[in-house]
């Protein structure tokens, strides 16, 4: 039947399930990511859902990687096809040589499958229908035979996913059981009818090691808690609600005084994304960490917000869950396509500090160094999280806390420091790095208030709209706003083998398919020096990057390629010498995409000698 | 005048109050708004029940958003920090703040175009969360700042000063509140400040969201005839159910009060609030019938001030998040980071 050689891979290949929204299939798609790796190999799930609770179609492409290529691969190894919606589009998208799995239970017409394909039929409904009777069990378990089955397929240990099971229900003995007996339903039927094991299959390795497997959301409330947020503002919007969830949830378990009982965090669901930036102001100007988590239309209505921020030099943190935009955009699908309107959010003269975590472990650092670089700098900062790393599980290293770091609280002027006769100017810049001090309300009797104001002041605070104040404190702000460049986290080099007039820079989430790419590209020859910018303001490292290379790829996950726009204007540097790489579908940017793009580009570059071409 | 700095010296024989401050401790910065602006009043109002009470001036935030209005807070308690934020925006600012020090006294400062539109979003979700406030709306029914236009809560078929009449309805932030779950819900008049200030010092007492309706005329764009938030107008239409007297600690009730005319609502910070009622009908802790007298005097064209609503038993957003009693901006590292035990325990949980 198969006029192509059936795929053959072990611990290197991508499944994708096809399922319909709202069917359950989430958690036993995700338990098979689970049981990948604790047979010792890496996995790097995605899911790809609709705006939509029930109904829609959605998918969830599991890559087994023992190599650890944590981006997207592209392309399908072998297709669980549970949704007859897409039935056309997902057979289509199979690799020549892939596998098909489908519930045989209906015969289908053999112009729907293909010839290249090995095509797997297992009678799920009918094993079912005839193990259950109750309609959501038959849904559920439908989905955990189906699990079953891949087991005996891909040659998986089934005590692993009984063990996660196990884990899973440790506390409902009834579910525990019933499901273990479904995976086996699944498992034995494959053995007993199916050829088993495919090409495909999972061998034990060794290659997670102490990493862990976590969300970013999730991995950046924790950072928030870790960094001592105790206000928390937010307003649903996908994909960051599961931030301010996930902080509730550690707030939880880590928060509660364990003698009364009582919550040393306070969390309030706004009405508004003006509201949850309101009250973040708020919090902050009254001397407590906080925070709110938001995507980008979020940010369009937060930019009064900012701008009083920034020049009321209040702190504050803003998680960024970046989707792709503009207006409601796609409100399920991955982009880095915020960096423009958060780098100049708001009226006037602004910029603000930009920090871009790679993988859920730097969210977790990032989003707790954010409340020490707020209140250190007095002003937004952003952690720009993107829903690829946000909302998927991703395989990183452990988070580590060092117990003697303390939170540094900024320049904040005590009453004892009052009653010492210190001079206290909200605006004055004293120290020449162009922080001022600042109290909280409540200080001191008779010393140190004064009334902030969106509008402008003098030093004192004092109310003022005479045009040389107004430009003296502008460029106070422009000091601060380089003192800032060595406080935020630095660029990270990585230099080719060779040496290399090519260098590439790229950001955030694109890191993994960016570390595969390099390997995909020396094997066509091409050696690339890397610089992975992790905040802006840019440190100078950026500029001696791009003042050590002829031509320098700027990689990211939006149409205009905003950080190369950022770039260029904050160097002022010849943007001829900045190729644009972008990828801006809503897909995650894939190795593959990078290394061909790139590599075209450089091949274009290299001269040939003229006597050659004309020979 | 506003151009001349405020001199510090006072008179020596100025009384002083519990705490040994004198009025002139709790003034601010020479206000900057019309001569003969109700806001000034009110602002003066704000002095006096502060003085009353002798709350410590620098424990009081004094948030408010954009408007005349909204410069107030400049011109009252000089020792307190204030916040002059966003338009419309004052409510979610005062809530983030309270929310970090649950200790000072938060007084929220706004006009009705800043209230009733640009932030009537904000009014309404901060008095549903119970933010404990005290939440002034200094209404005169025009934008004073850019001179005159109607704002959201004046009312239909009156007259501009050039003369347009306004066909929208108008929005009664008092019955908004009452139907919102405000917990103590009063209505006052610049110009009357016998009444107003002990309004004020009962809602600074008040623990729960506190919202205080004054009607100020303004001098400028609103104080003509076809106005109903003029001065003539409302002194003729003011309809008052009750004035009030704050009884503070140990001044026991001193005046002799007719039996049945005074109703006694003691407040969570120990004071002591004596009703001497005017309309013997109206019971303020009832709030559908608050509702129903306001609904059926606006539509006689009377405004009803006064103590509108109190329930004495109230509690606020701290109550409902159950936080600690330490202000939140008052816990260090030892009491928010869980530790690298902890979070080795968290790591094993995810492999």
């Amino acid at each position: 039947m198969s006029d192509k050689k059936p795929l053959s891979s072990v611990n290197d290949f991508v499944v994708r399930f096809a399922n319909v929204n709202g069917s359950g299939s989430a958690s036993a798609n995700e338990m098979f990511a689970r049981a990948i790796l604790r047979h010792g190999v890496p996995v790097s799930p995605r899911n790809i859902f609709p705006s939509n609770i029930q109904g829609l179609p959605t998918w969830y492409e599991v890559r087994v990687t023992e190599a650890g290529h944590l981006g997207a691969r592209g392309g399908v190894d072998m297709m669980v096809a549970m949704n007859p919606q897409t039935w056309d589009k997902d057979v289509a998208g199979i690799e020549p040589g892939g596998y098909l799995f489908y519930d045989s239970t209906k015969p289908m017409p053999s112009s729907k499958f293909r010839d290249d394909i090995t095509v797997i039929g297992v009678p799920l409904t009918a094993i079912t229908n005839s193990t259950y009777t109750d309609p959501r069990q038959r849904q559920l378990f439908k989905n955990i035979i189906y699990l079953g089955a891949l087991c005996a397929l891909l040659d998986m240990d089934p005590k692993l996913i009984e063990q996660l099971i196990g884990e899973q229900y440790k506390t409902k003995e009834k579910l525990l059981s019933s499901n273990v007996h479904a995976l086996h339903l699944g498992r034995d039927w494959a053995l007993q009818n199916l050829k088993c094991p495919i090409g495909l299959r999972v061998k034990k390795s060794d290659k997670v090691g102490d990493r862990i497997f976590i969300e970013g959301n999730s991995a950046a409330a924790l950072g928030a808690v870790y960094g001592g947020a105790t206000v928390c503002a937010w307003y649903p919007i996908t994909p960051s609600s599961s931030v301010a969830e996930a902080f509730t949830a550690h707030c939880k378990k880590f928060r509660h005084d364990p003698e009364t009982g009582k919550a040393k965090y306070a969390i309030v669901q706004g009405e508004d994304e003006l509201a949850s930036i309101g009250m973040v102001i708020g919090a902050s100007w009254n001397g407590a960490r906080a925070f709110t988590a938001t995507s980008g239309p979020g940010i369009s209505l937060m930019t009064e917000f900012i701008g009083l921020s920034y020049f009321a030099e209040i702190p504050a943190v803003i998680m960024n869950i970046q989707r792709a935009g503009p207006s409601t955009g796609m409100p399920t699908r991955t982009q880095q396509c915020d960096i423009i309107a958060c780098a100049y959010a708001s009226h006037g003269d602004t910029k603000h500090v930009l920090l871009f975590p790679e993988d859920p472990a730097e969210a977790f650092e990032f989003a707790a160094a954010a409340f020490d670089l707020a209140e250190r700098l007095q002003t937004t900062i952003f952690l720009m999280l993107d829903l690829d790393i946000g909302m998927n599980y991703r395989l990183c290293r452990p988070l580590k806390w060092d117990d003697s770091r303390q939170y540094d609280r900024g320049k904040v002027m005590t009453a004892q420091m009052l009653d010492e006769g210190r001079d206290f100017g909200r605006y004055l810049d004293v120290d020449g790095d162009g922080i001022p001090y600042r109290t909280y309300p409540g200080t001191h009797p008779i010393k140190g208030s004064y009334f902030t104001r969106g509008t402008s002041r003098d030093r004192y605070a004092r109310y003022s709209e005479e045009g040389s104040v107004y430009a003296d404190n502008m460029q106070r702000l422009v000091r601060k706003f380089e003192t800032a460049q060595d406080l935020v986290p630095r660029p990270l080099q990585a230099n080719a083998e060779r040496p290399t007039k090519y260098g590439v820079i790229y950001f955030g989430s694109t890191s993994p398919a960016m570390d595969e790419a390099i390997g995909l590209l020396e094997a066509r020859g091409h050696q690339l020096d890397r610089l992975r910018v992790r905040a802006f303001p840019f440190h100078s490292s950026v500029a001696s990057f791009l003042a050590e290379h002829d031509f320098v790829y700027v990689v990211e996950q939006n149409r205009d390629s905003q950080l190369r726009q950022l770039i260029v204007n904050e160097n002022g540097i010849d943007p001829v010498r900045l190729v644009p790489i972008v990828h801006y579908d809503g897909t995650p940017i894939t190795a593959r995409f990078i290394a061909k793009a790139i590599g075209d580009h450089h091949d274009r570059l290299k001269v040939t000698p003229l006597r050659k071409a004309v020979s | 005048m506003t151009y001349i700095a405020k001199p510090k010296f006072h008179h020596p024989g100025l009384k002083k109050n519990e705490l040994g401050y004198t009025h002139r401790d709790y003034e601010g910065k020479i206000s900057t708004l019309c001569a003969g602006c109700g806001h000034d009043s009110i602002t003066a109002s704000i002095i006096e029940a502060c003085y009353e009470l002798s709350i410590e001036p620098h424990r009081v935030a004094k948030i408010s958003g954009i408007g005349c209005s909204s410069k107030t807070p400049d011109y009252f308690l000089g020792n307190s920090h204030g916040f002059n934020t966003v338009h419309g925006r004052m409510p979610s600012v005062l809530t983030g703040a309270n929310l970090a020090n649950r200790d000072l006294i938060y007084l929220g400062v706004s006009g009705d175009g800043d209230s009733a539109s640009i932030g009537f979003g904000q009014f309404a979700h901060s008095i549903r969360r119970g933010v404990n406030m005290t939440y002034i709306v200094e209404n005169n029914g025009v934008y004073g700042l850019t001179k005159g236009q109607f704002s959201a809560t004046a009312d239909r078929g009156s007259k501009s000063k050039k003369g347009v009449t306004n066909t929208d309805n108008a929005i009664d932030l008092v019955a908004i509140a009452l139907q919102l779950g405000a917990t103590f819900v009063a209505r006052s008049f610049s110009g009357d400040k016998s009444q107003l200030v002990p309004l004020i010092a009962a809602a600074i007492g008040h623990k729960g969201a506190s919202f205080i309706d004054v009607i100020s005329p303004c001098i400028a764009f609103n104080n003509h005839a076809g106005s109903t938030k003029s001065f003539d107008y409302v002194r003729e239409h003011n309809d008052a159910v009750n004035r009030l007297d704050v009884l503070v600690g140990r001044d026991e009730i001193a005046v002799d009060y007719a039996p049945g005319t005074v109703q006694v609502v003691e407040q969570h910070d120990g004071s002591t609030i004596a009703l001497r009622k005017i309309d013997a009908d109206y019971d303020p802790h009832d709030r559908l019938g608050a509702q129903t007298f306001l609904a059926k005097h606006a539509a006689q064209g009377q405004i009803v001030t006064g103590l509108l609503y109190v329930d004495p038993e109230a509690d606020d957003l701290h109550a409902h998040l159950n936080t600690v009693d330490t202000p939140l901006n008052m816990l260090d590292a030892d009491a928010l980071c869980p530790g690298s035990a902890a979070l080795d325990k968290f790591n094993a949980s995810l492999r």
